[in-house]
C-alpha cells in the first residue's frame, strides 16, 4: 500500500513539475536571470554548439573540483573550523571531490567530524544544488540537439535555471519535513540524559550529546537531487534524519521525483509526448519488478532464523518504524536513481534483496540520476534504434536522422566503459589482496567490491558498507570510475545528439521506424536487459547468487556470512 | 525527341531458373576459399571471427599441452576442433556467397570471351578491319558488327543503327532498336545484331566493363564494408571487446571464492558469448545483396547503392512502359458537330490503314468493332509519321487525311486555306482530361473530329503503389504528356504525384528539391540529358539500352532496361538491411540460453550449490560446454540460407514489419538455442560423451 501510494504520488506530483520544466527550459532568458549572469560576466543569451557546450561542461567541473580537492586538503587552516579539524589526506581529498563534484556523494571519510564548516558549507551543500543542476543542463543539450538544434543552448544559463528549480522545491520539501520533526535550527548540539547509564571503555556514561543543525534543509536536496548524502552517517535511517512514517513516504517520493518528471518533460521538449510515455512505461517496468522483487525477499525471515517459529521478514538492519516493505521500497528506488540515501542498511538485505539495488546500478537508467538517467537511456534508445531499424527495412534513423558509423562508435564507447570499469577494478581489488582490505572474504566479500564500484560508476553512493574503503588503493579507484563515468557518458551522447542534430531530418513515414509504440518499448526493454545485466552475469553468480543458493542449502546454512 | 521504334513491351523480368543455393561446383569453390581465408590478414578485417581464430590457437597449445604432460585432452582437442569449425563454417558462408556472384557474373560474361572482333585500324571510320580477339580490345577502339555478329564489347553506337537480340543477357527474346546518337545507343557485349551494320566505339578496357566491376565487388580484394556494414561491425566489435572483459575478469573473481576455472572452458564461454552468428554471415550478407541484385539482372556499381536502395522515400517513374504499357490504344472517336462517328471512323480508319504503329492498328480495331472497314484505295500514297510534322496520313486522288497532334493538324488546315472549328479546342481538352492523347483528324480542309488515343495502365500497378505506400515510399510519374493527360492517368495508376512536359532540368529540379527536405530519391533513365540527373539521384539505375554518359552517371545498370526494376531493386536493398539486422538480433538473443547452459557448468565441480541454475538439466558440465559451443557453431551453417537469400521483404508498415521480425528472430533467439543445446546434450550423452 506504502508502496503504491509511493509511485502513485510521484507520478502525480512528477506531471505538473515535468510540464513546469519542459516551459522553464523552452523559455528564453528570463530578465533576472540573464541579469544575474551578467554580473558572472557570462553572456546567457550565446548560443552554444555541443562542442561548446560540452567545454563548458568539463571546464567549469574541472575548476569546482579543482577547488573542492584544494578545500579538503586545507581545510585544517581555513576559516569556519571551530573544532580544528585536520586537512583530508590527499586521496581522500580526491576522492571526496570526484565524489561530490559527480552527483555522488560516496563516502569513504567517516562523517560529520572529519569535515568542517566550510567544507560542509561550500564543498557539500553548494555542490548538492549544482550537480544535478549540470545533470538537468546536460539532458535538454542532448534534447535540443536530438530536436535538431546544432546550438544546444547556453550551459550556464541552464545551470542557472535548473538551481533556481531546486532551491524552491528542496524550500518546501523541508518544510514539510520540519512538521515531522527533523531539527532546523542553527542551534548548538543538544545534550541530553540517559535513562540508564552505561559504561564504555570503563568509563560511566550518563549524557549523550545529539548533533543537530539544518537538518531538513540537508535533507531535503540530499532526496531531489538524487544526492543521497545525509546529515547523519547512517542517513535516513536516524530518527532525526526521518522521523515518521510520513516523513519516509515524503522522502520515498522525491527520491523519484526529479528523474520521472525529466522524462514527462523531455516527451514534451520533444514535442513527442508518446515517445515520452514509451520511456516511462520502460523505466516503471524495470522499477516495477526491482521493487517487488526486493519486497519479496526482504519479506522472507533473515536465513539466520530460519526454522524459527517467530521468524518474519528480515528486519536485520532495519528500521521497526518502517518495516520491511517500506525499506525494501527504499533500498530499491534509491538504487534505481542515482539517489544513494538508505534507511535500512543494504548489506543486510538478503542476498537477493541485495541483488536488486546492484541490478538497478547496473542499469543506472531505472529513472537514473537527475537528467543523467535519461541520457544513459538515449544510448540504449539509440543502440535499440540501429537494430530495430535495420529489421524494418532502412538504415537506421531516430527522429529522421540517421545513425551513422560515428554516433555508434561514440554509443560503443560508452557501453563499454561499464564493464572495463566496473568488472575490470572489481578483478584487480581480489585478485591484489595485499592491497585491498576486504572485511568479508567469500561471496559476500566478493559482493562487497563489485557493489562499490558498481556504485562508484551509477554515481550512486550507497555503500554495501563493511568495506574499508578508505585507503589510497579505493580512494583512487573510485575517484577514477566516479568521474570517467559521471563525465563520458554525458558528453558522449550529446556528441552523438550534436552530430544527429547536423544531419538533414528525413520526413517520417509509414516506413519509417516508430520509436514510441509498445513493441518498440518492448524491445528497447529487452536490449537494455540483455547488453547491461549479462554482462554481470557471472560476477553475480559468484556474488550474490551464490550466497543465496549458499544459505538456502541445508547442508550450508549460515557457511559464509 | 526522335521517334523511337516500337520498343518491346517489356515483360516481366525473365525469371533465371532457380538455382539450388548449394550448387556442387560452389559449394566446391567456397570449401576452397573457407580455407584460404584462414590467413591471418584476412581475418583481420573481421575481429569477431579473429577472436575465435585466436581463441582456437590457445586452446589448441593447451591440448598439446596437456598431450605432452600426459594429462587428459579429449575435451581440449574437441574444443579446438569446434571452434576451428565455427571459423570455417563463417568462411565458407562468405565464399559461398562470393561463388554465387562470379557464377552469375560469369554466365553473363560467357558470352562475351573469345568472340573476334572487327577491329578498324586507326580508330576511324575510314580504317581497315582486322581481327582481333575481343579480350585484346581497348577503350576507344571502333568495331564493326553486321548482321547475326556478336557484339564484342560493351560500347556506343556512332554509326548505324540494328536490330538487336540482348536475350544472352536480358533473357528477353523480342529484339531492340540501337541507334547512333539516340538515347538508344549502347550496345552490350555478348549481344547479337540481327539486321543491318554498326559501328561501335568500345567503351571499356578488357577487365573493366561494368560486369568485370561488379565481380570485382563480390570477390574480397576491392570489396569494401557499405556505411552501414561498417557501424554494425563496430558495434559487434564492442560487444566482443564487452565479453572479453567479461570472461577476462571471470577467473580472477572466481578464484577470489576459491573456484578455478578451465581456461579451455573460458574460451568457450567467450566464442558462445560474442556474436559469431551475426558476425560470421555479415560479409555474406552484403554480397548476397549483390548477387541478388545481379540475380535481378541489375549490376551495382557498389554495395552502398545496393544498401542505399532500401532507404529510398521517393521513386521517380517514367510513365511510358511503367506505369502504362508502352503502347497508347484507341477507344474513342469523337467527331465534331456536323460529323458523324461513322465519317470520323471511316477516315481515321482509312489513313491508318498501312499504319504499322500499335497506335495505328488499334484505330483500324476500333473502326472494324464499330462494323467500319474501308479498304485502301489503289493510288494511295501512305504519308509515315515523322517528328517533324507529327502527323501520318494518306493521300489518294482527292482523298486527303491527316491525323496527328492539335497543334500540327491546325497548322496544316490553316495552310490549306480551312477553318479550325471553335469547338475543337472543347473536345481536345475534353480528351486530355480523360487521360486520353487527341489525335485530331483532317480530310481536306475540313477538321472531323479527334480520335482519343488512351494510355493503358499496367494491370496491377496501382496495387503495388499502394504497397509501396505503405512501406512509405513515394512514386511520382513523369511523362511527356500535358498537364491534363498526366493528372488523369496518374489519378488512374494512383501514383502519388506527377510530372507533366517533364524535362531533364525538371527531373534534375525536382530531385534536389526533394533531396532538401531529407528524402532520398531513386530514377531511371536511360538518355545523355538524364545523366546529371542520375547521378544526382540516391540511386540511379540506367538502362543497359541507354547511353554511356547515363551508364557512367548512374549507380546501378539494368541489363533488362525494363522500368519497373526500380521497385524490385528497392526491395533488394531494403531486404539486405533487414537480413543484417533480423540476424544481429537473433545473434544477441541467443546469449541468454548460452550463459544458462556454461555459468552452471563453468563452477559446477566447485560450487555444486550452484546446481540450481542448470535449469536445462544438461547432462554433465562437458556435454554443457560442448552442446552450446556445437549449437554455436552449427547455427552458422544453418542460417546461410537466410543469409544469401535474405530475409523476405513483404510490403508493409514499418511496424508490423518489427513486429514479426521480433517474434521470429528476437523470441525465436532466445527460445531456439535453449531446444537447440538440450537436443545436443541428449544427443551427446547417447553418444557417450
Amino acid at each position: 500500500m506504502d508502496i503504491f501510494l509511493t509511485y502513485a504520488l510521484a507520478f502525480a506530483l512528477a506531471l505538473p513539475l515535468g510540464i513546469l520544466i519542459a516551459r522553464l527550459f523552452s523559455a528564453p532568458a528570463s530578465r533576472f536571470t540573464s541579469g544575474l549572469l551578467r554580473l558572472t560576466g557570462v553572456d546567457a543569451t550565446r548560443p552554444m554548439n555541443w562542442r561548446q557546450y560540452g567545454a563548458a561542461l568539463l571546464g567549469t567541473n574541472v575548476l569546482i573540483g579543482v577547488a573542492a580537492f584544494l578545500l579538503y586538503s586545507l581545510q585544517g587552516g581555513l576559516p569556519l573550523n571551530p573544532d580544528g579539524i585536520p586537512n583530508l589526506r590527499w586521496d581522500t581529498a580526491l576522492h571526496t571531490a570526484a565524489s561530490f563534484i559527480t552527483n555522488t556523494n560516496q563516502q569513504h571519510y567517516s562523517g560529520q567530524n572529519s569535515l568542517s564548516y566550510l567544507s560542509q558549507l561550500v564543498g557539500i551543500t553548494a555542490l548538492q544544488f549544482i550537480t544535478p543542476a549540470v545533470g538537468m543542463a546536460a539532458l535538454f543539450a542532448v534534447l535540443r540537439g536530438l530536436r535538431g538544434e546544432t546550438n544546444v543552448g547556453n550551459y550556464f544559463l541552464d545551470v542557472t535555471r535548473a538551481i533556481g528549480l531546486l532551491i524552491p522545491a528542496s524550500f518546501v520539501l523541508a518544510l514539510l519535513l520540519t512538521s515531522q520533526g527533523v531539527p532546523s535550527t542553527f542551534s548548538g548540539a543538544k545534550t541530553a540524559t540517559l535513562i540508564e547509564a552505561q559504561t564504555v571503555e570503563g568509563q560511566a556514561v550518563t549524557t549523550q550529546t545529539i548533533p543537530v543543525g539544518p537538518v531538513a534543509a540537508m535533507v531535503a536536496i540530499k532526496q531531489l537531487g538524487t544526492n543521497g548524502g545525509g546529515w547523519y552517517g547512517p542517513n535516513s535511517a536516524v530518527p532525526l534524519e526521518n522521523p515518521t512514517p510520513l516523513s519516509n513516504l515524503f522522502q520515498s517520493v522525491s527520491i523519484i521525483l526529479f528523474p520521472v518528471a525529466l522524462v514527462c518533460a523531455a516527451g514534451l521538449f520533444l514535442r513527442r509526448r508518446r515517445f515520452g510515455v514509451a520511456l516511462i512505461a520502460v523505466m516503471s517496468v524495470m522499477s516495477a519488478a526491482l521493487t517487488l522483487g526486493a519486497v519479496l525477499s526482504e519479506r522472507q525471515p533473515n536465513a539466520a532464523l530460519s526454522g524459527l517459529a517467530a521468524a518474519s521478514g528480515n528486519m536485520e538492519g532495519k528500521e521497526v518504524r518502517f518495516g520491511t516493505d517500506a525499506t525494501a521500497l527504499w533500498g530499491a528506488i534509491t538504487t534505481q536513481t542515482s539517489n544513494g540515501s538508505v534507511n535500512g542498511m543494504l548489506d543486510s538485505f538478503n542476498p537477493l534483496g541485495g541483488l536488486v539495488p546492484q541490478l538497478g546500478m547496473f542499469l543506472n537508467d531505472v529513472y537514473g540520476g537527475i537528467g543523467v538517467g535519461l541520457i544513459n537511456m538515449l544510448v540504449f534508445v539509440i543502440l535499440t534504434v540501429f537494430i530495430a531499424g535495420l529489421m524494418v527495412g532502412r538504415t537506421p534513423e531516430l527522429f529522421g536522422r540517421k545513425i551513422e558509423t560515428r554516433e555508434i562508435k561514440i554509443a560503443s564507447l560508452v557501453i563499454l566503459l561499464q564493464p572495463l570499469l566496473v568488472l575490470g577494478f572489481t578483478a584487480a581489488t581480489v585478485a591484489l589482496p595485499s592491497i585491498t582490505a576486504n572485511s568479508n572474504p567469500g561471496f559476500h566479500g566478493l559482493s562487497q567490491v563489485l557493489y562499490e564500484y558498481n556504485s562508484a560508476y551509477a554515481n550512486n553512493g550507497s555503500g554495501f558498507e563493511g568495506l574499508g574503503d578508505n585507503t589510497p588503493w579505493w580512494n583512487v579507484t573510485c575517484a577514477v570510475v566516479l568521474i570517467l563515468a559521471r563525465f563520458l557518458p554525458i558528453l558522449g551522447p550529446l556528441a552523438i545528439a550534436g552530430y544527429l542534430a547536423q544531419k538533414k531530418a528525413a520526413p517520417e513515414t509509414s516506413g519509417t521506424l516508430r520509436v514510441d509504440t509498445p513493441v518498440f518499448a518492448g524491445m528497447l526493454l529487452s536490449v537494455m536487459l540483455l547488453l547491461q545485466l549479462l554482462n554481470f552475469a557471472p560476477a553475480l553468480v559468484l556474488g550474490p547468487v551464490a550466497e543465496q543458493l549458499t544459505l538456502s542449502s541445508p547442508v550450508n546454512t549460515g557457511a559464509t556470512k | 525527341m526522335t521517334a523511337l521504334p516500337n520498343l518491346p513491351a517489356p515483360n516481366p523480368a525473365p525469371t533465371p531458373a532457380k538455382k539450388s543455393l548449394f550448387a556442387p561446383e560452389q559449394v566446391r569453390n567456397a570449401l576452397r576459399s573457407s580455407v584460404t581465408k584462414l590467413n591471418p590478414r584476412s581475418m583481420a578485417r573481421n575481429p569477431v571471427m579473429f577472436v575465435v581464430l585466436v581463441g582456437s590457437a590457445l586452446t589448441l597449445y593447451l591440448t598439446l599441452a596437456n598431450i605432452a604432460t600426459g594429462k587428459s585432452w579429449g575435451y581440449e582437442a574437441a574444443i579446438t576442433v569446434l571452434l576451428l569449425l565455427t571459423v570455417l563454417f563463417a568462411n565458407f558462408a562468405e565464399g559461398l556467397a562470393e561463388a554465387r556472384g562470379k557464377a552469375q557474373a560469369a554466365s553473363l560474361r560467357a558470352a562475351r570471351e573469345d568472340t573476334p572482333a572487327r577491329r578498324l585500324i586507326g580508330g576511324t571510320l575510314t580504317g581497315t578491319e582486322e581481327t582481333v580477339p575481343s579480350t585484346r580490345l581497348t577503350r576507344g577502339d571502333l568495331i564493326v558488327i553486321e548482321a547475326g555478329e556478336i557484339v564484342a564489347g560493351d560500347g556506343e553506337i556512332i554509326e548505324g543503327l540494328a536490330s538487336v537480340d540482348e536475350s544472352a543477357i536480358t533473357g528477353e527474346s523480342a529484339p531492340v532498336i540501337r541507334e547512333a546518337g539516340t538515347d538508344h545507343s549502347g550496345v552490350t557485349g555478348g549481344t547479337r545484331v540481327l539486321s543491318d551494320r554498326i559501328v561501335v566505339r568500345v567503351t571499356s578496357q578488357p577487365g573493366e566493363s561494368f560486369l568485370d566491376r561488379m565481380i570485382a565487388l563480390v570477390e574480397g580484394a576491392s570489396r569494401q564494408k557499405t556505411p552501414n556494414e561498417l557501424a554494425l561491425s563496430i558495434l559487434l566489435a564492442a560487444l566482443t571487446l564487452i565479453f572479453l572483459l567479461v570472461v577476462a575478469t571471470l577467473p580472477l573473481m572466481a578464484r577470489f571464492v576459491g573456484v578455478e576455472v578451465n581456461v579451455v572452458t573460458l574460451v568457450a564461454l567467450l566464442v558462445c558469448l560474442i556474436p559469431t552468428t551475426i558476425g560470421g554471415l555479415l560479409p555474406a550478407i552484403g554480397i548476397a545483396g549483390m548477387d541478388r541484385a545481379l540475380q535481378a539482372n541489375v549490376i551495382a556499381k557498389s554495395g552502398k547503392a545496393v544498401e542505399v536502395a532500401g532507404d529510398i522515400d521517393i521513386l521517380l517513374l517514367d510513365k511510358t512502359g511503367t506505369i502504362t504499357i508502352g503502347d497508347r490504344q484507341a477507344t474513342r472517336f469523337a467527331p465534331l458537330p456536323g460529323v458523324t462517328e461513322a465519317e470520323l471512323a471511316h477516315a481515321a480508319a482509312l489513313s491508318s490503314l498501312s499504319d504499322p504503329t500499335p497506335e495505328g492498328k488499334s484505330i483500324v480495331a476500333l473502326a472494324a468493332a464499330q462494323g467500319i472497314k474501308p479498304t485502301a484505295p489503289n493510288n494511295a500514297d501512305w504519308i509515315e509519321f515523322s517528328a517533324q510534322t507529327r502527323m501520318s496520313g494518306v493521300d489518294a486522288g482527292e482523298i486527303s487525311i491527316r491525323k496527328g497532334a492539335g497543334s500540327a493538324v491546325s497548322r496544316l488546315t490553316t495552310e490549306r486555306g480551312g477553318r479550325i472549328p471553335p469547338e475543337l479546342q472543347a473536345t481536345v481538352d475534353e480528351v486530355s482530361r480523360g487521360g486520353g492523347t487527341p489525335l485530331v483528324v483532317l480530310s481536306g480542309t475540313h477538321i472531323l473530329g479527334v480520335v482519343a488515343l488512351s494510355d493503358i495502365v499496367k494491370p496491377g500497378m496501382r496495387e503495388r503503389f499502394e504497397q509501396l505506400r505503405r512501406m512509405g515510399l513515394r512514386t511520382v510519374m513523369i511523362t511527356g504528356d500535358n498537364p491534363l493527360t498526366a493528372e488523369a492517368i496518374a489519378r488512374e495508376a494512383g501514383v502519388d504525384g506527377f510530372l507533366a512536359e517533364a524535362t531533364p532540368e525538371d527531373k534534375m529540379r525536382m530531385i534536389k528539391e526533394e533531396q532538401a527536405a531529407g528524402k532520398l530519391v531513386a530514377m531511371m533513365g536511360d538518355g545523355t540529358n538524364d545523366a546529371p540527373a542520375l547521378a544526382q539521384a540516391d540511386v540511379g539505375l540506367a538502362m543497359q539500352s541507354g547511353t554511356q554518359a547515363a551508364k557512367e552517371a548512374a549507380n546501378m545498370i539494368d541489363l533488362d532496361s525494363d522500368p519497373t526494376k526500380l521497385i524490385e531493386v528497392v526491395e533488394i536493398g531494403k531486404g539486405l538491411l533487414m537480413t543484417r539486422g533480423a540476424l544481429t538480433t537473433f545473434s544477441i538473443a541467443n546469449d541468454v540460453a548460452k550463459y544458462f547452459a556454461i555459468l552452471p557448468a563453468l563452477f559446477a565441480a566447485q560450487l555444486p550449490v550452484l546446481a540450481p541454475l542448470n535449469v536445462m538439466r544438461l547432462n554433465s558440465p562437458e556435454s554443457a560446454i560442448l552442446s552450446a559451443v556445437i549449437f554455436n557453431a552449427l547455427v552458422i551453417p544453418a542460417l546461410i540460407p537466410i543469409a544469401l537469400r535474405g530475409v523476405r521483404y513483404t510490403p508493409g508498415s514499418a511496424d508490423a514489419l518489427l513486429t514479426r521480425n521480433l517474434l521470429v528472430y528476437g523470441l525465436g533467439g532466445i527460445v531456439i538455442p535453449f531446444i537447440g543445446i538440450k537436443l545436443i546434450d541428449l544427443l551427446l550423452g547417447v553418444i557417450g560423451v
